[in-house]
């Protein structure tokens, strides 16, 4: 099979485009869930992640590892608010359909 | 197609299931349970790329904890799920039609440009990924790293005071009232006159 050469810096590249494209057409299509659309950042998240560490190894810089350890201290201190806010928003409003949160009439 | 090929392509499919599956699937807990299975397998794709220590640290702090605490939320929340997928058809194209617009741009953008070209990666510095990466963070990015800690103190106070429900029951002493306290408020001088007894 010809196509399924030896992976280089472009197949993790492409490997990080097509999680970071599905993260964002689930974001379209759970246009409603919030927490569907929380793991979909958490997804994409993952996507820049690959895209660092792959970087890292074929440039042979550490520094993108670095970056990566960073980005994960910051996703989950993002995702344990983004959950505290949807506890909040379901306590108050009792709902967490998106429709539903137009208290600001935006 | 070496072994090393073969596990690449074959984790590099499970991901790409794993996370069409996430946004397809009509149960959260079923999507938090396929998130679940894209880390470790990202986690084993990682370690394909030589970087252990955030492999490991992937699979700990996400599966071990960020997902655990998904699943707690998606299980304590009484949600009608099911209404939540009312237009789920509807918006099915909408969301095809751009991610394909941005896996296309973005794998034009790598095919076409020099990055690709990138073949043969350098040889692994000799030593331990962990030890490398621990001498990197704790000389060069050492107050990114402090900052980094005081993210994480900002993370748990903010989900704390937004979480935490103060109970009309529970008595409590407030210093102030106790400090600010007047003899007049406690103590009540009654004037009367004293009774004269019978016998």
């Amino acid at each position: 099979m010809s196509i399924f050469t030896a992976p280089t810096l472009a197949h993790y590249l492409v490997l990080g485009a097509i999680l970071f494209a599905i993260s964002i057409a689930g974001i379209f299509i759970n246009r409603r869930n919030v927490i569907i659309m929380l793991m979909a950042i958490e997804l994409m998240l993952l996507a820049v992640n690959l895209n660092f560490i792959a970087f890292s190894r074929y440039l042979g810089d550490m520094s993108g590892q670095v970056f990566v350890f960073f980005i994960l201290t910051v996703a989950a201190a993002e995702s344990a608010i983004g959950l505290a806010i949807l506890v909040l928003l379901f306590r108050n409003v009792g709902s967490i359909d998106v429709e539903d949160l137009d208290a600001l009439k935006g | 197609m070496t072994f090393f090929t073969f596990t690449f392509y074959a984790f590099a499919l499970i991901l790409v299931f794993a996370g069409l599956r996430v946004i397809t699937t009509r149960n959260p807990v079923h999507a938090a349970l396929w998130l679940v299975l894209s880390f470790f397998t990202a986690a084993a794709i990682w370690i394909l790329l030589q970087a252990e220590f955030l492999a490991i640290t992937l699979v700990l702090v996400y599966v071990g904890a960020v997902m655990v605490l998904f699943l707690f939320v998606v299980m304590m929340l009484d949600v009608n799920f099911d209404s939540l997928r009312r237009q789920f058809r509807s918006y099915l194209p909408q969301g095809v039609i751009v991610g394909a617009l941005v896996l296309l741009e973005m794998t034009l953008a790598v095919v076409s440009s020099a990055i690709g070209a990138a073949q043969i990666a350098p040889p692994l510095p000799t030593g331990s990924n962990t030890k490398a990466l621990g001498s990197l963070l704790y000389v060069d990015y050492v107050y990114p790293f402090e900052i980094a800690a005081v993210v994480l103190l900002v993370a748990i106070i903010a989900a704390i005071t937004l979480t935490h429900r103060k109970r009309k029951a529970t008595r409590y002493q407030d210093p102030a009232v106790q400090a600010n306290v007047r003899r007049e408020d406690r103590v009540r001088i009654v004037q009367m006159p004293a009774e004269k007894s019978e016998t």
